[in-house]
């Protein structure tokens, strides 16, 4: 608490009062607010770059194709001749990857969080909350390389029919990795609004002569329903954007077409794609990375603000 | 609430529950059994490759000679960049946010602002890091222009965490200093910070990790996939302007190629990877258990 600006003085006579000091108090208190102000716009100016850098560009590239083509065509080939600019395939392979994910991670997620809440004593927590943890550490490139070297060779292509002839690049193994690495999210968001609700809703369950599990499916799942909900809506927009497990493992052919087995390309994956290779700044090709980037930022910003909004608006307090 | 026919027959409601109990637990396991598999199938791939020429030679087109020496050297400068530049942007928002923000509108907006950044997807602010820092700005694909979009990156993270550190300060010692005449800033200089600052680098170190592992907006940016040299090599001074790779590139490019050879040194660079993540986590935890103990004093 030593204070080297003001020596602690025996008495206050040579001090004026501290209102009037110099009319405006110390240095620190006259720039640093307005310092710290600067420091907090840094969040707004990002806000401000991500969408001045997507539409300035992606503007240019609106002004070559037009948004009937852009919205109304089924072929995506802007790198090879002739060149397309339907975003129906990028989109649908987008779609299929996430459908997959969430289907793997909605379910596991949600269960592990009511085992959380509900039947693990708390020693057992205490391990398996770091455990998910880690797991949501893990970079996605890792996970990227474990589904293309792992899940599509050893356990894809070891399943029965089909299977075997699944491409090296495919949507399933991605999908599933994808979901896996959304697990820990959904599991965690839900089983903060499942603590939220109040133990006396359960002990009333209890009394009432319900199960554990009637207590945790009809109790506290339908009063943490928001924020279960809202947990599913922020992993999905997390499994929209992902990009190095698809990038890896989904492979890089933009098609319209919902079998899991094929290589497919997301918008994500297209991204980065062109950025890698050796496309001319300024041309239309180099141009579409921003109209998909700027597709990405709104459906994924949409999201987020659903998901947001799901929780405020549906909050139950207690 | 139990409405229906459940409430007629317990024993089948008890043998209901026991299963699905089972099911639950099962859905647990599977992370936890995908994880195990993961880090086995890791070391199982690259151990044997793991040795002092693999950390201290630069990348190669032949598998047996190749390290990851720049990678591992790059994502140790853009890390430094980004904590250096993390540090006080963070800081000082959750400064703001805690101590000084009016209720008002801007202060509406810079919070909703944050939360809806926290949604971006990386691969975005790669977008924005090429368009900004390297083209308008003109850093080229530098050290420093990698540095700065992970800061952006991380920023909402360690916005928050720097929030929690503030709000964790006991609300006594603040106003005692206050009684003893400080001023907000003074209160902030030598009562807040310090006794925040473990807890606000945790809080950083902790996002960082994040941000160590993020391959998407490197490879926005145009950090280089071989490099045979690292940051710094033309004169310390120079570094933060050098062009770069980074160790998730690195990873990057060698799974990405057909050769069996390359496959395996990606496990063994991956490895590498999670020894440096399991390094920053274990500073985060050190940091935090010295935060508590002094905090108990």
């Amino acid at each position: 608490m030593a204070n080297p600006r003001r020596p602690a003085s025996g008495s206050l006579a040579g001090h004026r009062p501290l209102s009037r000091r110099r009319g405006r108090g110390p240095l620190g208190d006259r720039v640093m607010p307005k310092l710290l102000l600067l420091c907090a716009l840094v969040s707004v100016f990002t806000t401000v770059g991500i969408v001045v850098s997507l539409s300035t560009e992606a503007f240019g590239f609106f002004r070559e194709v037009s948004l009937a083509e852009f919205f109304g065509s089924g072929r995506w080939a802007p790198l090879i001749k002739p060149q397309a600019f339907g975003i129906w395939p990028l989109l649908a392979g987008t779609m299929l990857i996430t459908a997959i994910a969430a289907a793997v991670a909605l379910p596991f997620g949600l269960a592990t969080a009511i085992f959380l809440s509900e039947y693990a004593p708390s020693p057992l927590r205490r391990v398996l909350k770091p455990v998910l943890e880690v797991l949501a550490g893990i970079p996605t490139v890792v996970y990227g390389f474990f589904a293309l070297t792992f899940v599509t060779p050893h356990i894809i292509r070891n399943l029965p029919g089909p299977f075997q002839d699944a491409n090296v690049f495919n949507a399933l193994s991605a999908g599933l990795v994808v979901g896996i690495m959304i697990i820990p999210m959904v599991a965690s968001l839900s089983e903060d609004a499942m603590l939220a609700v109040p133990r006396s809703l359960r002990d009333a369950a209890y009394a009432l002569g319900a199960t554990r599990l009637e207590v945790a499916t009809r109790v506290v799942v339908p009063a943490a329903l928001s924020g279960i909900v809202a947990s599913f809506v922020l992993a999905i927009s997390r499994a929209i954007g992902e990009t190095m497990i698809v990038t890896l493992a989904a492979g890089a052919t933009p098609s319209l077409t919902a079998n899991p087995l094929e290589s497919i390309q997301t918008m994500t994956a297209y991204i980065v794609q062109v950025s890698q290779g050796e496309t001319p700044f300024g041309t239309i090709e180099y141009k579409t990375i921003f109209a998909v980037g700027m597709m990405l930022f709104i459906i994924t910003l949409a999201m987020n603000v659903v998901g947001q909004w799901i929780v405020r608006r549906f909050r139950e307090t207690y | 609430m139990l409405a229906g026919s459940t409430h007629t027959n317990l024993p089948a409601r008890k043998i209901k529950a026991k299963i699905y109990a089972g099911v639950f637990i099962f859905s647990t396991l599977v992370g936890i059994v995908v994880l195990a598999t993961l880090l086995v199938r890791i070391l199982a791939t690259g151990l044997g490759n793991l040795d002092w020429s693999f950390i201290s030679s630069y990348p190669s087109r032949i598998p047996e000679r190749a390290g990851i020496l720049s990678a591992l050297m790059g994502t140790l400068w853009v890390m430094g960049f980004t904590f250096l530049l993390s540090v006080p942007i963070g800081v000082g928002t959750a400064l703001y946010l805690e101590q000084y923000a009016p209720k008002n509108r801007l202060t509406d907006i810079v919070q909703t602002n944050i939360s809806n950044l926290a949604g971006v997807p990386s691969i975005v602010y790669g977008i924005l890091g090429l368009t900004i820092f390297v083209r308008w700005f003109a850093l080229d694909r530098s050290v420093l222009a990698g540095a700065m979009t992970m800061t952006l990156l991380i920023l909402p993270i360690t916005i928050v965490a720097s929030r929690e550190a503030i709000r964790a300060v006991p609300r006594s010692l603040e106003e005692a200093s206050y009684a003893l005449g400080a001023t907000k800033w003074q209160t902030i200089r030598s009562v807040i910070m310090p006794y925040a600052m473990p807890g606000m680098l945790t809080g950083i170190i902790l996002s960082m990790s994040r941000a160590i592992g993020e391959t998407a907006p490197l490879i926005m940016i145009g950090a280089l996939t071989y490099v045979a040299f690292v940051p710094g090599s033309a004169g310390l001074a120079q570094a933060p302007l050098d062009p770069f790779t980074a160790l998730p590139i690195q990873i990057f490019n060698w799974s990405s190629r057909p050769q069996a050879g390359f496959q395996d040194l990606a496990a063994t660079a991956i490895i590498v990877l999670l020894v440096v993540l399991l390094v920053m986590n274990g500073m985060a935890v050190l940091l935090r258990d010295r935060f508590q103990r002094k905090a108990q004093d």
